[in-house]
């Protein structure tokens, strides 16, 4: 177990399936760490490409009543990574400092089977290279001091729109990624296959207010007291300073 | 799961391998132990040897294919503590490399007493190496049936029952391929080695039949509550987040129907063991070696389409993120 684990936590109550962070995490990841993401066949009638992070969407319930889920998944940097100890080379790693998964592609013999034992499908080999690929948490940029320290983030998280993705220690308590999770009931996926993924999910939120009729329609006097209230002091403040009781 | 022909190749072949050697050791075996009335040269353990080696190669030689970058081969042997993919790929050399020193020290005649019993039997170099050979064959038997049986996530694999037919129908090939060669090389040995062949197929295909039959009760560990955390009696995909495809709609799906799927299984049940099994018989009755490897050809196919169907009744957990292309 790692004393500090970076992870993502997504939350589905605010994601509008937009793919900013697809196509932020594409362009930023092509020409960096884990580099290129080829596309083959991208304008034809059966593009295919590698991606570290795809938004599915989801349908719950019978019509009417229907709910729409947009779903971001990425590498969940499991604490319990069943793609690591299956490597035949040690090219798969999970690192002590930060608890990334990560993929050293010159070790990697394209033999494919760590994504056989994910149960998440987020690792994409790369047909070009040869190679397996998957999400980096862009190690590149999140310890590179040449930027702000504000933008030492993933390019996802930097690239939604709706503020739908945080990026933190979830072993720090205090990090905004693990107060999100404590706060509001963050989940992790599958977890009757004991990987115990660090990213986290909070799930969708209704926001209802219960109104009773009587709050609606003004009614003078509504709590029907006919008699005349006792007269305050000349002196004693007022509501409005105007009126008097 | 997408069937790798590299990979059914790859585990057709070197089970066949394995089990002629171990089919090879049990004969020199029997005539240790004195159950058979004459002992055989050298050179028929040699050629066998030749034989296996020349299956073991081809496996070998398959198994490149599977790999994108086969110059970086040298480092799978680095995480045998972890990966059975690494342990195989540790075995499956020893087992070629004992197998050349049985072969080379059969040929020599080269028969050293190491031990003698208190029975009058011993123990000589060959024999001894032979235990090694078969060992190390048996060893990678499990190590490929491990590779195969430690995918939790795919439920139809993740069973000993895979351990069990990858080491069985790799014994009844090899066991069927030793019959083919004793009744060519008109051995004494004929006669055992149909007789091991046929126990061995028909074993072969029980321990199939079982195996089909618990894979037609998994019950689903995970649905789509769990993979995506929304408590839902009814969840659809509407997208999997591209029109196209991508890696996981191509190595977790095959092109085949369930209906093509049901066929070649029973197509690999009746040419890999049901028709070998009876061909054994008729070429143990008969004498002629052409049955026997008939018999050999006609399983190798009916054990393709066993392994073809292995691959593509094998349902990844990922799929349940992967149901609607848009």
């Amino acid at each position: 177990m790692n004393d500090k684990q970076y992870a993502l936590v997504i939350d589905l109550n605010v994601c509008v399936g937009c793919h900013a962070c697809v196509t932020s995490c594409k362009e930023w990841n092509t020409s960096g760490f884990a580099g290129p993401l080829p596309d083959t066949n991208p304008y034809g009638a059966e593009p295919s490409g590698v991606f570290f992070n795809r938004v599915q969407t989801f349908e719950c319930g019978t019509f009417p009543a229907t709910e729409t889920i947009h779903f971001p998944k990425s590498c969940l940097h499991c604490e319990e990574p069943p793609c690591v100890p299956v490597c035949p080379t040690g090219a798969s790693y999970k690192r002590e400092a930060d608890g990334i998964v990560l993929v050293d592609t010159d070790k990697c013999v394209g033999c494919k089977y760590c994504s056989w034992s994910c149960p998440y499908g987020v690792r994409e080999f790369d047909e070009v290279m040869g190679v397996m690929k998957k999400c980096t948490l862009c190690v590149d940029r999140i310890y590179d001091l040449s930027l702000p320290p504000e933008r030492r983030k993933p390019a996802c998280v930097l690239a939604c729109p709706s503020g739908a993705r945080i990026f933190g220690d979830i072993k720090d308590p205090t990090s905004a990624a693990s107060v999100a999770i404590f706060e509001s009931s963050g989940y992790q996926l599958m977890p009757e296959w004991g990987t115990s993924p660090s990213n986290h999910y909070l799930p969708r939120r209704k926001a209802k207010i219960l109104l009773h009729e009587d709050e609606l329609v003004r009614a003078d006097n509504a709590l029907k007291i006919e008699a005349d209230l006792a007269k305050p002091a000349f002196s004693a403040p007022s509501i409005d300073d105007m009126s008097s009781w | 799961m997408r069937p790798a022909f590299s990979v059914l190749f790859l585990t057709t072949l070197i089970g066949a391998g394995q089990g002629l050697l171990v089919a090879l050791v049990a004969g020199q075996w029997y005539f240790v132990i004195g159950a058979g009335p004459a002992a055989e040269s050298g050179r028929f353990y040699a050629l066998g040897v030749v034989a296996a080696l020349a299956f073991l190669g081809l496996g070998l030689f398959a198994s490149f294919f599977h790999l994108a970058k086969p110059q970086r081969a040298w480092r799978t042997i680095s995480q045998w503590r972890t990966s059975w993919l690494s342990r195989e790929v540790i075995l499956l050399p020893a087992v070629v490399g004992l197998a050349m020193i049985y072969g080379g020290v059969h040929f020599l005649e080269w028969k050293p007493v190491l031990l003698t019993f208190t029975n009058q039997k011993s123990l000589d170099l060959s024999m001894a190496l032979g235990f090694l050979v078969a060992g190390a064959a048996l060893l990678l038997f499990v190590a490929t049936g491990m590779i195969y049986a430690c995918v939790r996530f795919m439920p139809q694999w993740s069973s000993a029952w895979t351990v069990v037919n990858y080491t069985l129908t790799g014994l009844s090939s090899g066991f069927i391929a030793a019959t083919a060669f004793a009744t060519w090389a008109k051995s004494p040995l004929a006669g055992f080695f149909a007789a091991a062949a046929l126990v061995l197929t028909l074993t072969a295909l029980v321990g199939k039949a079982v195996h089909l039959w618990r894979n037609g009760r998994i019950k689903p560990t995970s649905s789509m509550r769990t993979a995506i955390g929304v408590n839902h009696r009814n969840i659809r995909q509407m997208t999997q987040g591209f029109m196209g495809h991508s890696f996981n709609t191509r190595e977790f799906f095959h092109p085949g129907s369930p209906e093509a799927v049901k066929g070649v299984v029973a197509l690999g049940l009746a040419f890999g063991f049901a028709i070998p099994a009876g061909l054994v018989v008729a070429a143990w009755v008969v004498g002629e070696w052409q049955i026997a490897v008939a018999a050999v050809a006609i399983q190798y196919a009916g054990l393709l389409a066993e392994r073809w169907a292995f691959f593509a009744q094998g349902h990844h957990v990922q799929n349940l993120y992967y149901q609607t292309r848009g």
